[in-house]
């Protein structure tokens, strides 16, 4: 395989963005489409292309290198993009899934007034989330980084008109840029302690017997990282902005927030995979309790939520948090199969929502739904196929990779294990709630006429539920897990994984008594009443309230405090007063101004005569 | 017998001051000009008178500007005096005072 793919990857998405972002206006609704869905199916080509060259086992990593980007003393920074497995994974990932949602989308955006504006930023996303998954070096993978944050916030935004949306794009932006401030303080960290930033030298300076391994800075700099991620990922504690990023197009929350951008913290990880393993405990006492707590927390939230979309999104924190368990517990090829197999389910859930959404005009309240499963079979088959999935009901795929953390939690210490299995049977129950409320029972909304979606959301819809049904046999040990052996040469070997049958059964076991109890308590579209839990779990344990009282009012006080004393008694009164006395200065000089010309003159004279004055008696 | 410098430098002021002492309290302004006109031949003088004694063209040259910038100075001015008489019925320089602040 060339290396010259690497750069057409990222490049193509990005010419479909400045093809549509400016001349969107004039290739009218369906040319805008074609450009955004062929040059996405175009990377996704290349990206098979990429990933067969890689098949062979003694293929190694290939790298592009393009021009040199920063020379200032020790620090030399080139463009590089690396095809490794891992990156071409990732890639197969965002361009398969990407192309699917963005077929999805010609059907979902297409009356909305600005088609091309919304084409143009997926497509901008899509290269920015390429270059960040294929970079060769640290900072190229920030600049990726930061611009798939710019895209979640203009696609958060999208409809910028409304109130909620804007201010959900901005509290996107402001959480994601505390975290960011980390992944650059552990950026410099590291180049600091290693001398140089690029993927590849880094793994070999930290190979085994490498000085550097266990030395305090590293932990530092790997902690200062996963704050980065966390912000990414919406992990605790920077979790909040990503259920307020609902407020964007349902497809932008299948593709940036659910299956790929979200997951890009995951990927730091895994990419950085040597700085983390020779960091010493940060993944033990650090990532591991994190991705645990945040699991069980975001699911536990998500069961007293009304809005289906607000479910689906602490459901995507929920998952995430076992994809950091697994990393915690040294098992990043379960972590990155779950990866996979998430963006699969998710987006298939979030498009059936959408598709729901697109049905009722809007509509996703879980309190004014009900029994829309009947008027949209293909919705309702693939919503339930995404929960099961997300359940973890074997044998779809998200039974293989969640068995897999389990099993591997378990591995790790037995806390972690308890909080994943509860975690487990909390979201079988609220996944089952979801269906029960939103699809089955009577209908809430006699109003309401549901229609079954076009061809064009319903053949994404299909595709993307055959990949969740069957996206799992990928890491099956009995069909050989051809997933993992793929993954095997990134993390050395840890793809192995002991498969635990009795881990397996509890999964199992608990999961179906999550539906059961779900489909039980919730029959006929009932909701219990919960008492002070609810309370409790609609204030998120608590946490929105300490945010308000740690962050937002004490925020809010500065900016009064700034507004009203330093900026309008401080800065606005100096430049006000300057202003007055310039007026009245010069009200006071006019009145020399008498137009009388001979008085002029005996000024001029006066003048001339001090002038001479001085030049004679000096 | 030969006239002595100081002679024309003291007629040369004794101008001068008649023209200055015009400008400040004549009112009409074709007599303003007719002062401006004395005191730049005045200068004229002292020009001229001085160039002889150092014996140096300099002076002389600068009469030759000088009565080139009194020459168009006189065709604006004049212009300028008719339109305004012509607008204002008056060529009072204390009733012209359109641009006091």
């Amino acid at each position: 395989m060339e290396a010259w793919v690497a750069p057409w990857l990222v490049g193509l998405p990005l010419a479909g963005a400045l093809g549509n972002g400016l001349a969107g206006g004039r290739l009218g609704k369906r040319g805008t489409a074609l450009v955004a869905c062929l040059s996405v199916l175009a990377a996704f080509l290349l990206a098979v292309q990429a990933a067969r060259g890689l098949l062979p086992a003694e293929v190694p990593a290939v790298r592009w290198v393009g021009v040199e980007w920063v020379a200032v003393g020790d620090l030399r920074v080139l463009w590089t993009l690396q095809l490794d497995r891992l990156s071409v994974l990732l890639a197969l990932v965002v361009t398969g899934v990407g192309f699917l949602i963005h077929v999805y989308s010609v059907g979902y955006m297409a009356d909305d007034p600005d088609y091309a504006r919304y084409f143009t930023y997926l497509n901008l996303f899509t290269a920015s989330m390429l270059l960040l998954v294929l970079a060769g070096n640290l900072l190229v993978l920030f600049v990726g980084w930061e611009l798939v944050g710019l895209c979640s916030y203009l696609l958060i935004g999208f409809w910028f008109e409304r109130p909620a949306a804007a201010a959900a794009g901005r509290k996107a932006f402001v959480v994601n840029r505390v975290g960011d401030a980390a992944f650059l303080l552990g950026l410099c960290l590291l180049f600091t302690l290693l001398g140089t930033l690029d993927f590849r030298e880094m793994a070999n300076l930290l190979r085994d017997g490498g000085t550097l391994r266990g030395h305090p800075g590293l932990a530092v700099a790997a902690l200062l990282l996963f704050c980065g991620a966390t912000g990414k990922s919406a992990q605790l504690p920077l979790y909040s902005w990503l259920p307020d990023a609902m407020e964007g197009p349902t497809p932008v929350s299948a593709l940036i927030h659910a299956a790929t951008m979200v997951t890009a913290g995951v990927f730091l990880v895994g990419r950085l995979w040597p700085v983390f393993e020779a960091a010493g405990q940060v993944l033990h006492w650090v990532v591991a309790p994190v991705g645990a707590l945040t699991a069980l927390f975001a699911a536990t939230v998500a069961v007293v939520q009304h809005d289906l979309k607000r479910v689906l999104a602490y459901s995507t924190i929920s998952q995430l948090g076992y994809m950091f368990l697994a990393l915690g517990v040294q098992a990043p090829p379960a972590a990155f199969f779950h990866l996979t197999t998430h963006a699969f389910f998710k987006a298939l859930l979030f498009l059936a929502a959408g598709s729901v959404m697109h049905a009722l005009h809007g509509q996703i309240d879980l309190r004014r739904l009900g029994g829309v499963g009947r008027a949209m079979p293909l919705t309702f088959l693939g919503f339930v196929v995404g929960a099961l999935s997300l359940s973890g009901i074997p044998p779809l795929a998200g039974f293989w990779s969640k068995e897999e953390i389990l099993g591997a939690a378990y591995a790790g210490s037995p806390a972690l294990w308890a909080a994943a299995v509860a975690t487990a049977f909390v979201t079988a129950y609220y996944a089952t709630r979801a269906t029960v409320l939103a699809f089955l029972g009577p209908a809430r909304d006699p109003s309401a006429h549901p229609h079954e979606a076009p061809p064009v959301m319903a053949w994404p819809m299909a595709v993307l539920g055959g990949l969740a049904v069957l996206g799992g046999f990928l890491g099956a040990q009995w069909v050989g897990a051809p997933f993992h052996k793929y993954l095997d040469p990134v993390f050395g070997g840890h793809g192995e994984h002991a498969a635990d049958p009795w881990t397996a059964v509890m999964g199992v076991a608990v999961a179906s008594a999550g539906v059961a109890v779900g489909a039980w308590v919730h029959r006929g579209g009932r909701e219990p009443h919960l008492g002070a839990l609810r309370g409790v779990l609609e204030g998120q344990w608590g946490l929105e309230a300490l945010y308000d009282r740690l962050v937002v009012r004490p925020g809010r006080a500065l900016a009064r405090l700034l507004a009203e004393s330093v900026d309008a008694r401080g800065i606005d009164a100096a430049a006000s007063t300057l202003a007055a006395a310039v007026a009245r200065a010069g009200g006071a000089v006019r009145t020399w101004q008498t137009g009388n010309v001979r008085q002029y003159a005996a000024g001029v004279l006066a003048g001339a005569v001090v002038v001479f004055a001085y030049w004679v008696l000096r | 017998m030969t006239v002595p410098p100081q002679a024309y430098l003291v007629l040369s002021a004794a101008l001068f001051t008649l023209g200055t002492v015009g400008v400040l309290v004549r009112r009409t302004a074709l007599i303003l000009f007719m002062s401006i006109e004395l005191m730049l031949n005045a200068v004229n003088l002292a020009f001229v008178t001085l160039a002889r004694v150092h014996g140096h063209l300099g002076g002389q040259l600068a009469v030759f500007f000088v009565l080139v910038v009194a020459a168009v100075e006189v065709v604006v001015g004049l212009s300028i005096l008719v339109h305004i008489f012509r607008t204002r019925d008056t060529l009072d320089v204390d009733e012209i005072d359109l641009l006091r602040g």
